[in-house]
């Protein structure tokens, strides 16, 4: 019996289409692949294996009554527990979520509903997507299947872990500052951060709001393709999303990179930024020019600063967008409320938040407080400007800008998490791309020992398919992603 | 390193938020802000003199839909996660 919960999910359509498997085995096979490895890996934080197989059985019905199935027909789909599934409690893997069952669904998920994908699981995270390490999640951590002590990056760990696990086909993360890419690359997949506005965030619970996008996390560059193309596109309900008609992300995958001219920035291998790291990075760079693209090293002096700006910006945010959980209308709520509201709703937050959260909100709190504010908050948003500026020129003469996406390869788990600012200066490579709402992808590029490594592209504005496209020509030309962890 | 809060702001700042904090949270907190606090002041380099602030990237203004009524949940729907309700009410704690 092959191994079906290896299939990728262009590979499950065309199979389940053609009759050549069912998806009620083919689920099975990733339940049972689950079963096995996920009292390790913690991918999961909710898993829907019954309302699967009932899906799964309903696609094999409707092929066998010769009805049309959608385009993610069968697919086992992770999805991030901070977007919103009716009927499936979603916990944004915090205490103050823990019972919370969403009356609706987020648009992405309508829409891969409606092309027949089945939904796996809802996927371990850090606790309202603030962190790198999948370690805040109040249901205990996601850990690296490469590596079991090693962290799977994050927030969007559980997504990247069982895809690598093979533990689902697809995934959706949200990427804030890198919670797409990071992870992305601590497991050895694809992730993409799409253009702000591309993907609606409708039933997205916001953190950010202004910086975060859902994107598709996969095992293959057309499999990353392919949701996208059915993720994307306007939605009245967003009214952050932006009415432009989608490229034709598989159809356009080639691995003609001729002409190609790209810009590897300076200040990404820097400070911090560690040998292997850098190694494997560059080996991809000279494949890239053996393959027809041409390279130059840039300088984005202003980038020294897209870390602070950046978090100061995702703080106030924050303190803004959670100031919602009042233990009300849902969402945590103490036992003996007899006290009066301000009582009662701060003892509701401080017990319903992890550590985490609270400081982001309290930080957050003081840089959006008079006085402060224009040192602190806006400043960051001028800075914002300052780096934009600094994307929008060098991607006049680049067609993508490339370099590591995380500065070191996955660490153990524990090993940062009592410090707060350390573990923020594993974001530096990431955020720019968050700040200034371009896209950006995470590619596998190599293996310390068997960590992974990843690379990162950022391209222009609704520019994915170019991003695509170098991903499977990288994807072609080595083998880094065909890689298995040895979990059995 | 610059002082840039004492434990008295934290406990301050934290109620303006609600959030409660235990004595060695506020302890805790306390330093570890200051070391992120002095951190963000790295951004004081920065000339931005005439440089707009911005708050969204995308050059969007007033998006606004028509006026008109669309579906909507049903109550039971609506109040299934309410934590205290009675009848078709959410039962907050006391105001007053």
């Amino acid at each position: 019996m092959p191994r079906l919960y290896r299939l990728s999910a262009s590979e499950v359509v065309d199979k389940v289409k053609r009759g050549e498997i069912t998806a009620e085995e083919y689920i099975i096979s990733i339940i049972e692949r689950a079963r096995r490895v996920d009292n390790r890996v913690n991918a999961y934080i909710t898993a829907t294996f019954n309302e699967a197989l009932n899906k799964a059985r309903e696609v094999d019905e409707k092929i066998k009554r010769g009805e049309k199935v959608g385009g993610l027909a069968g697919v086992a789909i992770a999805v991030k527990d901070n977007i919103c599934t009716f009927g499936i409690r979603t916990t944004c893997a915090s205490r103050m979520l823990e019972n919370f069952i969403p009356p609706y669904d987020a648009t992405v998920v309508e829409r891969i509903k409606r092309e027949d994908a089945v939904i796996i699981g809802k996927t371990n995270m850090d606790e309202f997507a603030m962190g790198s390490t999948t370690e805040t999640s109040y249901f205990g951590p996601t850990r690296n299947p490469w590596d079991l002590s090693k962290v799977p990056g994050g927030s969007s760990g559980g997504s990247a872990a069982a895809l690598i696990a093979g533990e689902a086909t697809l995934a959706l993360g949200s990427d804030t500052g890198g919670s797409i890419r990071c992870p992305a690359s601590y497991c050895s997949i694809i992730g993409l951060k799409p253009t702000y506005g591309l993907v609606s965030r409708y039933g997205l619970i916001a953190y950010a709001n202004s910086l975060e996008q859902i994107g598709p996390m996969a095992r293959s560059t057309v499999d990353c393709a392919l949701l996208l193309s059915f993720i994307g596109g306007y939605d009245p309900k967003d009214s952050t999303s932006v009415n432009i008609s989608l490229g034709d992300y598989v159809g356009s995958l080639t691995d003609d990179l001729r002409g190609l001219k790209v810009g590897v920035i300076k200040e990404f291998f820097g400070e911090g930024v560690e040998e292997p790291v850098k190694k494997n990075v560059w080996r991809s760079i000279h494949l890239l020019e053996g393959l027809g693209a041409a390279y130059e090293e840039i300088s984005l002096p202003s980038l020294d600063y897209a870390l602070a700006a950046y978090y100061i910006i995702a703080m106030s945010e924050a303190s803004s967008n959670l100031a919602r959980y009042d233990g009300l209308r849902y969402g945590f709520r103490v036992e003996h409320d007899d006290a009066d509201w301000a009582k009662i709703y701060a003892r509701n937050r401080s017990i319903g938040f992890g550590a985490e959260v609270k400081r982001r909100i309290i930080l957050g709190t003081y840089a959006l407080s008079a006085g402060y504010y224009e040192q602190y908050y806006l400043k960051a948003l001028k800075v914002r400007t300052v780096i934009r500026r600094e994307f929008e020129a060098a991607l006049k003469r680049f067609d993508v800008l490339l370099g590591p996406t995380m500065p070191l390869p996955p660490f153990n788990l524990g090993e940062k998490i009592q410090d707060p600012l350390t573990l923020y200066m594993c974001d530096v490579l990431t955020v720019p791309a968050n700040l200034i709402g371009y896209p950006s992808i995470s590619i596998p590029c190599g293996f310390e020992g068997n960590l992974p490594i990843g690379l990162q592209l950022i391209g222009r504005p609704f520019n994915e398919d170019m991003l695509l496209k170098v991903s499977f020509t990288l994807e072609e030309n080595t083998s880094y992603i065909r890689r298995e962890p040895s979990l059995q | 390193m610059r002082r840039h809060v004492s434990k008295e702001d934290v406990e301050h700042i934290a109620w303006l938020a609600h959030i409660e904090l235990t004595e060695e949270e506020k302890e805790v907190f306390t330093e570890q802000f200051n070391r992120i606090l002095e951190f963000f002041r790295k951004i004081d380099e920065v000339d931005t003199e005439g440089v707009p602030p911005t708050y969204h990237v995308l050059d969007l203004v007033n998006v606004s839909r028509g006026d008109e009524v669309g579906e909507t949940l049903p109550k039971e729907l609506v109040l299934k996660n309410a934590p205290r309700r009675e009848g078709n009410f959410f039962k907050s704690p006391r105001i007053v």
